[in-house]
């Protein structure tokens, strides 16, 4: 089997062949550093290639097989991990220059699973700092590019681990998504990125965005392969006072049974939502039409209240970051500032210079933003409110849940801009999490599936919502959509020299 | 809409965030951050008495474990990460405002 006949095949397939010793993993994991030297000079998709690390838990897991072990639901499959997720043998940066080079001294859960699975971790991808942001242009190092089309953004925070994955770097990823942030590259790149509930998947290791919203989850190429992901980074961690206690409903097992009966809400508010591209508008349309003919009932459904979402989450979340980032003082790890001619060069001055050198402009936004909004005199009536506002949502959320199984709406209101189209204008930035955003708020689960091209041939992503705790439907319904899409474009690559 | 910061405003949040931020950023910041606070206008605006905040989407409380001995992380991994050390403590500079 030729090496590029590797890369680009999925994870359930690869995890076959290197179960079934049709190929070794160390194979695989070669096939796929190839292919990311020859194509990833245009895109830059990683911060950081994993190179000999990966080899060597790739040969561990051809020794185990060897031996005669029983290999993990992952054994050999590539996976490409955000640059928020600590990994005890490669650098963490958070996509920012305050983290470089710094090297954590243990594995998030999310990590640590993934190994324990047969995983094995190909790089780091990068990322918005902080992964604050809708289209990698706020990275520290430098912008990655959308795989369809350079010279426009793979959307962002985790806009890496989308293009990484749409250029068949690593068949999986994993992201976080606090807004939108796997949601929306991924309908921007072309693949399939899920967020799962609130709790569900262990925070314990991830860089701390904004802890109420925070979530980790899985990017593939595929319905399937999301499941399959998710099951090997889901569960109970005693590590994370935030984790769901029970046990999670098995998805992958599920996905096949269909959706006659189903009841799908179509989201008013989302579906017509200011300034959304026609093209998008329609698939939406097209993604009711498949599930009506898939057995499912589709009617439309109004949750006023997600009107308020954007300017909530641009309170609660800056608020939230504002005080998680209080950590990146130049004391503990990181960066610090050097000390400045003269006298005077207290703590505090220090803290407020390396601050100042180590964080970029959105950073720096959101945490002035963040401070402002939780400051005396305007807690009640940024914060508070916003956190009413929060309470809402969710209500608007549970009567439509008494009525729907699954809801419907877009991922993201347009398809891939251009790089550099939005940087001036944060506000016009957020809008791009309008449809994302209220996932986040009420803690639910939501995933993004592609719908197909738009006239210039960039990638649409359609998006399915479901109540917390509800992976298995909502996998199911995705894969309902993913069969009737049959999307199978894949974008075509450049060699560049890195 | 006339925007709800002022350029004092910013140097005060500023302060309070520990930012040592330039001339140039707090103008910036002032329009930037005024446009997303008037954003917020609508928000702000709507009649909420008698809504309860929601802090956290998933309720759990008092989430304990058993209090039993285990390793830490090792001292020198860690301390090796930071920008200074001595004596195995993280070395910063002065924090009173006299010599010591």
């Amino acid at each position: 089997m030729t090496p590029d006949g590797l890369a680009g095949r999925t994870a359930v397939e690869l995890a076959e062949l290197v179960r079934g010793g049709d190929v070794s993993a160390v194979e695989v994991t070669d096939a796929h550093l190839a292919r990311i030297e020859a194509l990833d000079g245009e895109v830059r998709s990683f911060l950081c290639l994993a190179g000999d690390t990966a080899r060597a838990a790739a040969a561990e897991v051809d020794s185990a097989r060897a031996r005669g072990d029983e290999l993990g639901p992952l054994a050999g499959v590539p996976v490409a991990v955000k640059d928020m997720f600590c990994t005890h043998d490669l650098p963490t940066t958070a996509g920012s220059r305050i983290l470089e080079g710094w090297r954590p001294p243990y594995d998030s859960t999310v990590v640590a699973r993934l190994r324990a699975a047969g995983a094995v971790v190909i790089g780091k991808t990068n990322l918005d700092e902080f992964a604050m942001g809708s289209s990698n242009e706020n990275s520290g190092f430098f912008p990655t590019a959308n795989p369809w089309d350079t010279t426009r953004v793979p959307g962002g925070s985790s806009g890496g681990s989308a293009a990484a994955v749409a250029a068949r770097f690593a068949p999986l990823a994993v992201g976080t998504d606090t807004g939108g942030s796997i949601r929306q590259p991924a309908a921007l790149c072309g693949v399939v990125g899920m967020r799962p509930t609130y709790g569900r998947v262990s925070r314990y290791g991830i860089v701390a965005y904004a802890s109420s919203l925070d979530q980790a989850g899985p990017f593939a190429t595929n319905v399937a392969d999301t499941a399959l992901l998710l099951e090997a980074m889901w569960g109970y961690d005693p590590m994370d006072s935030t984790s769901i206690p029970s046990e999670p409903e098995p998805a992958l097992a599920r996905l096949e049974d269909g959706v006659a009966g189903l009841r799908v809400g179509l989201v008013e508010e989302l579906a017509d939502v200011e300034g959304i591209q026609p093209e998008v508008r329609a698939a939406v349309d097209s993604a009711r039409n498949l599930f009506e003919k898939a057995g499912a009932t589709v009617e439309v459904v109004s949750l006023p209240s997600v009107e308020y979402g954007l300017s909530a989450y641009y309170i609660i979340a800056p608020a939230e970051a504002s005080s998680n980032l209080a950590r990146y003082d130049g004391v503990r790890y990181g960066l610090r500032a050097e000390a400045p001619p003269g006298e005077g060069y207290d703590v505090a001055a220090m803290n407020a210079l390396t601050r100042e050198q180590g964080f970029g402009a959105e950073v720096k936004r959101r945490i002035m933003l963040g401070t402002y909004a939780l400051s005396a005199g305007y807690y009640d009536a940024y914060y508070g409110q916003a956190q009413r506002v929060r309470t809402l949502i969710i209500r608007d959320f549970t009567r439509a849940y008494e009525r729907f199984d699954v809801l419907l709406a877009p991922t993201s209101p347009t398809t891939a801009f251009e790089l550099g189209s939005k940087t001036s204008d944060p506000l016009a930035m957020y809008l791009s999490d309008v449809c994302t955003i209220p996932t986040n708020l009420t803690g639910a689960t939501a995933i993004s599936v592609p719908a197909g091209l738009d006239t210039a041939g960039l990638p649409i992503g359609v998006q399915v919502l479901a109540p917390a705790l509800g992976e298995a439907v909502l996998l199911r319904a995705a894969r309902a959509l993913e069969a009737g899409f049959a999307f199978t474009a894949r974008p075509k690559l450049k060699e560049v020299a890195a | 809409m006339s925007n709800p910061l002022t350029r004092d405003d910013v140097v005060h949040v500023a302060r309070l965030a520990r930012l040592a931020l330039s001339e140039e950023e707090v103008e910036q910041f002032t329009v930037q951050l005024g446009a997303v606070l008037a954003h917020f206008a609508s928000v702000a605006a709507l009649d909420t008495s008698g809504v309860p905040p929601t802090s956290h989407p998933i309720p759990l409380a008092n989430v304990l474990r058993p209090d039993e001995r285990r390793p830490s992380l090792e001292r020198d991994g860690v301390l090796g990460m930071a920008p200074a050390e001595e004596d195995g403590r993280f070395r910063v500079p002065r924090i009173l405002g006299e010599e010591v």
